[in-house]
């Protein structure tokens, strides 16, 4: 934690998360249909963003019934279960930016994310992928996308660290994702201009870097306005293409023009002229600034809060968690449960699909060596979070094949060639080091012929058919498709492998309560469970060697005398159906070092089987209530072990070796040696403990077939039986 | 046939009859063959501005009055040739161009039968007069 600084609020700088005290009031006031003020500011001193809103972004009828209700009254909507989304939706119409931040401010983090879980605006929840490399190898681009499209990423956003490369970057994602699953939508986070003449091309089919500030003067600072920004949203759709804004809690801040007021704040006015722009959907939640706001405190609570005014106001919402929220992994999963576990329509807006090394955002919050442990969490929870277990052959070959894709895509437009060298390399590649150096001086020629001789999708489709990859020129040419029935430009869209478009029109959250919307079960539930390092535990059973038996049984044991008489009472299944303790040391080896133990410490070991209990406990007692001495070693099959005394309760001993995985045949006789001592009435020094206190977690599941197997061998109220070494000494 | 919003979504797959390229081209007439024939137009492949208005119309039964209004610009848009969008949107950005030179923007727009857009336009200007975004910095009070 002290890699990153924590600072108490500074609202001169809007180095506040909500509720800051600069924020001004909320209010209406509308005079013969016009809006003469807004949150507090008259008309006359609007700045371009309130024009905007005030232009487009309020409906008037709403506002009189909305801006009524109290605070509690709203927020009491967001969380009712028997309030619909819609009418929510349709009360935030007529609230301006201030209200929408306070009455969110109301609600704690449970209620944000009920309220949240309400208000997406697809049924179902997806993820979005980055794929970059720092070598902007063409190659690995392309496996990284059939990969994170393999995984079941609905969107890929690649971006560039040259800036002419973005066009050999928009085509190796584009053939690389349609290669791992058709219909993945592809992006290139370039400058706007640039961006719209590759979506133009058909090289990218949505764009969402359209920036969006809450001040004036960053919104200017960013070469901007609101108007420029809604009619470029107006110029993609006018292309066929999808398009999301990008806004985020503290970017003014971080623009050194908060202008004192409150990330949040500030962020609702964001959101109230993305909204205005008419657009289908947002990027949010603080996204690169999210260490920022993770400085002061509330910073989790205020970015999942502006996910819920997003959703609120009826945006698809791609939800952040993409950019590096802490040095600590404990913090950023606590900040990810926000989205993870109600669900957004893209639960990050930025999963790197490669690992952070290579991730050109800055980003890699989380990356491909935490798959892993994603898919484990979606697991453990039984929720959602968009990422599909694959297993290795299939990742390599799709990887393999989109490599060969973009290397016939290069050849057949006479870019500088993909080798095979590089194909192989990026099959198998973890990251760009594994790939050669490309002639990056010939790449960026390549680059600009593409947009000079206004190289398309349909070329890179045409290529891929010549060259024999037919289905992958199938589906480039489904994605240019896309554009002519612009289905996929509502709210929330998505388009699945055969080409079915899920949007907010036809696939709207539906949630009302328990047993309604969308749940993880069935055939969803089946394939997010079942990850490749899940084993059988049928398979996990000891695959006991059939070897020759070593134990014989003679007859009831019964007690004897003999102050030197020591028992050593072994488990039910012990030397019988199981034959090796968790550790794999051999109970034949175990019992003999016990019993050698026995005789070096001068007295006289007696091997019983106890079948009545599998308890270590009542084991060893009941060996102790048999034994000449009253000292008995009791031994269960995993290889936990107890010395008893005859006089003692069952649950009491006088030493209990519980730490089965880690002892040596060493531990076993020294647990022998200090039996004989007990007996012997001779000072004993314990055998030294150890522990481990990952052992349960690493081998409880282990532990517990072993007991199982060993408790199914227990015959109740049975007496014990009295055992020889088959062929050994007595 | 007429088209009712309310249920003929996706048009793709409800309707696709409805969705052609400005050519006249059906959407399953965008295959391999025809790519292969080299009958495919590469500026063809995109929607109409009757399949945009649809969608407008579309958002709109769905109560997304803003998503309906920007489809309802981009109908119009569509018509409007791409190196054109784009100069256009370079004048929107801030100090840019003079109120003049907006003003001519928005009548260009209203001959290419956008009058949403030229609305927008002229809205834009009027704002950008008020709040020193023109090209000449001129600032007027409103």
């Amino acid at each position: 934690m002290r890699r990153e600084l924590l600072i108490s609020p500074l609202p001169e700088l809007g180095l506040v998360a909500m509720e800051g005290p600069n924020d001004p009031e909320p209010g209406l006031v509308v005079e013969d249909g016009r809006v003469v003020a807004l949150d507090g500011k008259p008309a006359e001193e609007f700045d371009a963003i309130d024009r905007f809103i005030v232009a487009h972004g309020l409906d008037l009828d709403a506002a009189e019934e909305a801006m009524a209700l109290s605070d509690v009254e709203l927020a009491r909507a967001l969380v009712d279960v028997d309030v619909p989304r819609k009418e929510a939706v349709r009360l935030a119409r007529g609230l301006t930016p201030a209200r929408l931040a306070r009455v969110v401010s109301s609600l704690d983090p449970v209620e944000m994310m009920f309220a949240l879980k309400k208000l997406r605006a697809r049924r179902a929840p997806a993820n979005q992928a980055h794929v970059t490399n720092l070598k902007e190898n063409p190659a690995l681009l392309a496996a990284d996308a059939a990969e994170a499209a393999a995984r079941g990423f609905a969107e890929i956003e690649t971006t560039v660290g040259v800036s002419r490369y973005a066009p050999l970057n928009a085509i190796a994602i584009l053939v690389g994702s349609q290669t791992g699953r058709p219909g993945v939508l592809t992006q290139c986070a370039v400058e706007e201009r640039r961006n719209l003449q590759l979506a133009i091309l058909g090289l990218v089919t949505y764009a969402e870097t359209l920036s969006v500030y809450g001040t004036e003067s960053v919104f200017v600072e960013g070469d901007d306005t609101p108007w420029s920004k809604a009619f470029l949203a107006s110029a993609y759709a006018s292309r066929g293409v999808k398009v999301r804004f990008t806004s985020g809690g503290g970017s003014e801040a971080l623009m050194g023009r908060a202008e004192g007021k409150s990330m949040l704040y500030l962020e609702a006015r964001c959101l109230a002229a993305i909204r205005a722009a008419g657009s289908q959907g947002v990027q949010n939640g603080s996204i690169s600034c999210v260490a920022l706001a993770l400085s002061v405190p509330g910073g989790v609570r205020e970015i999942l809060a502006e996910n819920l005014i997003a959703a609120w106001l009826d945006l698809e919402v791609a939800s952040g968690n993409d950019a590096i929220a802490s040095h600590s992994e404990i913090r950023k999963t606590a900040k990810l449960m926000g989205q993870f576990l109600p669900g957004t329509d893209f639960v990050t807006s930025g999963y790197s699909a490669m690992p952070r090394y290579d991730n050109m955002f800055g980003g890699g919050n989380y990356d491909a060596d935490d798959l892993d442990e994603w898919l484990t969490v979606q697991r453990d929870w039984q929720v959602d979070a968009g990422i599909e277990p694959v297993g290795e052959a299939e990742l390599l070959r799709v990887r393999r094949k989109a490599a060969l894709a973009v290397q016939a895509v290069f050849a057949g437009l006479g870019f500088p060639p993909i080798t095979d060298h590089e194909v192989e390399a990026a099959t198998f590649a973890h990251d760009s080091s594994d790939v050669p150096d490309r002639d990056r001086a010939a790449d960026v020629v390549a680059g600009d012929r593409v947009l000079a001789e206004r190289i398309g999708g349909l070329d890179v489709a045409r290529e891929l058919d010549r060259a024999g990859f037919a289905d992958v020129a199938e589906a480039v040419l489904g994605m240019q498709r896309q554009r002519v029935s612009a289905d996929y430009l509502q709210t929330a869209a998505i388009i699945g492998p055969d080409w079915t478009v899920r949007s907010a029109v036809n696939d709207p959250n539906d949630y009302r309560g328990p047993g309604t919307g969308y749940r993880l079960e069935g055939r969803r539930w089946q394939l997010l469970q079942s990850l490749p390092h899940e084993l059988d535990p049928r398979e996990l059973e000891e695959a006991s060697e059939r070897a020759d038996e070593f134990l014989e049984e003679l007859h009831v044991a019964s007690v004897e005398n003999g102050s030197d008489d020591i028992v050593v009472a072994v488990g039910p299944a012990f030397g019988k159906e199981l034959r090796n303790t968790i550790n794999g040391l051999a109970h034949a080896d175990v019992l003999d070092s016990v019993c050698g133990g026995i005789r070096d410490g001068g007295a006289r070991p007696r091997i019983v089987r106890v079948r009545r209990s599998s308890d270590v406990a009542f084991i060893g007692h009941d060996g102790a209530r048999l034994s000449g001495s009253g000292i008995a070693v009791g031994l269960q099959s995993k290889g936990t072990g107890i010395i008893h005394r005859a006089d003692l309760q069952p649950l009491d001993n006088l030493e209990l070796f519980g730490m089965s995985p880690l002892y040596t045949l060493d531990s076993y006789r020294a647990m022998g040696r200090n039996a004989a001592g007990y007996a012997l009435g001779r000072p004993v020094g314990p055998v030294p403990t150890v522990m481990d206190n990952y052992a349960r977690a690493r081998l409880i599941v282990r532990t517990t077939l072993l007991h199982a197997r060993e408790t199914a061998a227990v015959v109740p109220g049975a007496p014990a039986v009295e055992l020889s070494l088959v062929g050994a000494r007595a | 046939m007429g088209f009712d919003p309310a249920t003929d979504y996706p048009i793709g797959t409800v309707r696709p009859e409805l969705a052609t390229t400005p050519s006249g081209l059906p959407l399953a007439g965008i295959t391999l063959a025809a790519l292969r024939e080299g009958t495919l137009d590469p500026s063809d492949v995109r929607a109409t501005p009757e399949t945009l208005r649809r969608q407008s119309e579309v958002a709109l039964a769905a109560g997304r009055v803003g998503l309906a209004e920007n489809l309802a610009r981009a109908a119009e848009l569509a018509s409007v040739p791409a190196e054109l969008l784009l100069e256009i949107y370079t004048a929107l950005r801030p100090d840019r161009s003079t109120a003049g030179e907006l003003d001519e923007w928005a009548d260009r727009l209203e001959e290419l039968s956008a009058p949403l857009a030229a609305a927008f336009v002229r809205e834009a200007r009027a704002a950008y007069a008020a709040r020193g975004l023109l090209a000449s910095g001129e600032r007027t009070t409103v």
